[in-house]
């Protein structure tokens, strides 16, 4: 066993079990917590995957400003931890998630050949800097990366913009609907 | 990376979807079910990165970096929503908002 698949299985357990926490702990500031330690072992293995920006960016993104924005929430608001009662219907919608995450690892086992002998898997990134026609080829520079955004995906990347765009006004519309219907 | 084959990254990325779809099914406050549904999207941002990688294709990375961008955007909206229907009801689970029962 080598140090990468070492790697693999602390970074999947890591992020796996921050899941697991986070979904069964009573209180949102410790299921943020979770959360986070869940993000960043993400991004680490992002790096395993040698897709170095998007583990940068995950980092950011998430562990940053999205967990930020979380618990500054769950503080704004003094959320306490749930209480004990469950209703039927949780039971019954509790059910139901059971039974489709089951259905859903039935359809993994046929279709996705775990347990196949695959052999050459991965291949070795080539590192050339310069890009080829419409077919993007997997690469860990920044180049490369960004010659895609504004050739290829030029339409969504504006798409994307103006969709931040939409929820910087949507939330400030909320924010400021909600503040003079109190007044009022 | 001699052991460690996609299917791995795949069934992990199952695990993290699961936890995930369980947490948004299962739990009351609607602030965890927004973050059981950010963990989902890494899940499948996990997947996409891992064929991306094994496919020798920037695609399935280009699409993670859009998957981001609209999550960050979501969070920010459904985090807004959250606080006006807190200061309307005083309450942030879900057994709460029941306005259009009966």
């Amino acid at each position: 066993m080598n140090i990468v698949d070492l790697l693999f299985y602390f970074f999947a357990t890591l992020s796996v079990g921050g899941g697991v926490l986070m979904v069964a702990s009573r209180h949102p500031v410790s299921a943020a917590m979770f959360m986070i330690i869940s993000l960043v072992s993400v991004a680490a293995l992002f790096v395993l995957l040698e897709a170095f920006f998007l583990a940068i960016l995950q980092v950011l993104v998430y562990g940053g400003a999205v967990m930020v924005l979380f618990l500054f929430i769950i503080m704004l608001l003094d959320v306490g931890p749930e209480g004990g009662k469950v209703s039927r219907i949780k039971m019954l919608s509790g059910l139901a998630g059971c039974l489709s995450v089951g259905i859903l690892i039935i359809l993994l086992l046929q279709f996705s050949g775990i347990g196949e002998a695959s052999l050459e898997n991965w291949q070795p990134i080539q590192d050339s800097e310069e890009v080829v026609g419409d077919s993007l080829i997997f690469s860990t520079s920044l180049k490369n990366f960004g010659y895609g955004l504004f050739t290829k995906y030029m339409l969504p990347i504006q798409v994307a913009g103006f969709l931040l765009l939409a929820a910087m006004v949507g939330v400030i519309v909320l924010s400021k609907n909600a503040n003079m219907e109190k007044e009022n | 990376m001699e052991s460690i084959t996609p299917q791995h990254f795949l069934f992990l990325a199952f695990l993290l979807f699961g936890v995930g779809f369980l947490g948004v099914v299962l739990r009351r406050n609607l602030l965890l079910v927004l973050m059981s549904l950010e963990l989902m999207l890494n899940g499948v941002n996990i997947a996409l990165v891992s064929f991306s990688r094994t496919s020798l294709n920037l695609d399935g990375s280009l699409f993670v970096f859009f998957i981001m961008t609209v999550a960050a955007a979501e969070v920010a909206v459904g985090l807004a929503l959250l606080v006006a229907l807190y200061k309307k009801r005083q309450s942030v689970f879900s057994e709460d908002i029941s306005l259009l029962k009966n």
